[in-house]
């Protein structure tokens, strides 16, 4: 029994859907992070097996490029979250809806 | 390839349940923790796969900088504490949150297989990987010549990304002049961006 290309493909939209479904479902904006974090990586994922499936290096090319973003998102997020729960603590996603702050 | 089905299921394994350990963890330090986890997993697919530069990119990166830094912002809010995920802020979210899971995984999913059944499988004539070279010098040599337009724009990114970072975790000045005592020590940090 042989590994399928497409069992690559299954277990990253499995990886991907936890992630989103994460994002809505929890509150604590850090751990929504960590979703996004996840989505991320099935993409990655994704473009890593059709690299190899087509034969290409633009994929890597291109997950090279999603680590940086990912990178400079989290770094602004994180500053973000740490402006808002400074200024009040125990906020959650819910309580910053109005962008005041 | 029994070796390769064997990595695969376990690395499978290891990816999702850091992914649900996400999810599900009340302590905000376990998420961070299984999301270590979870990209180990996907480092070691990807060396499966030959993309060794990217494992180690992925590893050193993610697990070495992002999750860190995920761990610096709870242990300097102070935010470890865990929370209480039994009661529903909004009615029906997660029954809602299953369906949608339930059709997202559907759907990606058959988008993928499809997607591999009608590649041709002919090789790629850009960058093509199986040509005995080690996987980093192709990478390098896609990088550096056909995408060196993107990669140098990655470079203003990551300063505007560093600029916005010190401008949002600054302290704010306090308006009053008068006041120099409570914005002596935020001095350091943010008088140049000032």
């Amino acid at each position: 029994m042989t590994v399928d290309d497409s069992w690559y493909l299954l277990l990253s939209a499995v990886l991907f859907t936890i992630g989103a479904s994460g994002l809505l479902v929890r509150r604590n904006p850090l751990v929504m992070f960590m979703c996004v974090e996840l989505m991320l990586n099935a993409v990655n994922l994704t473009f890593v097996t059709f690299s190899s499936v087509l034969d290409d290096v633009a994929g890597q090319v291109v997950v090279f490029f999603v680590l940086v973003v990912a990178a400079a998102e989290v770094v602004v997020g994180l500053g973000i979250i740490v402006a808002i729960l400074r200024r009040r603590p125990n906020a959650t996603a819910d309580d910053v809806s109005l962008l005041r702050g | 390839m029994i070796v390769e089905t064997v990595v695969f299921a376990v690395a499978a394994v290891v990816i999702l349940v850091g992914a649900f350990g996400v999810v599900f963890s009340r302590n905000p330090v376990h998420s961070a923790l299984m999301l270590v986890m979870t990209l180990f997993g996907v480092a070691v697919l990807f060396v499966a796969q030959g993309a060794h530069f990217l494992a180690a990119v992925q590893v050193i990166v993610y697990a070495g900088a992002i999750v860190v830094l995920f761990l610096f912002v709870i242990m300097l809010l102070g935010v470890d504490t865990a929370e209480n995920l039994g009661t529903e802020p909004l009615a029906g979210q997660r029954p809602a949150a299953a369906v949608f899971a339930v059709l997202s995984v559907s759907l990606l999913a058959l988008l993928g297989v499809r997607a591999v059944q009608v590649s041709t499988g002919a090789r790629a004539v850009t960058g093509s990987l199986e040509d005995g070279r080690p996987n980093v010098a192709v990478l390098a040599e896609a990088l550096f010549t056909d995408y060196l337009f993107a990669f140098e724009v990655t470079s203003v990114l990551l300063v505007i990304a560093v600029v916005g970072a010190v401008v949002m975790a600054r302290r704010p000045r306090r308006e009053p002049a008068g006041d120099e005592a409570a914005v002596v020590p935020a001095a350091g940090a943010g008088s140049e961006a000032a």
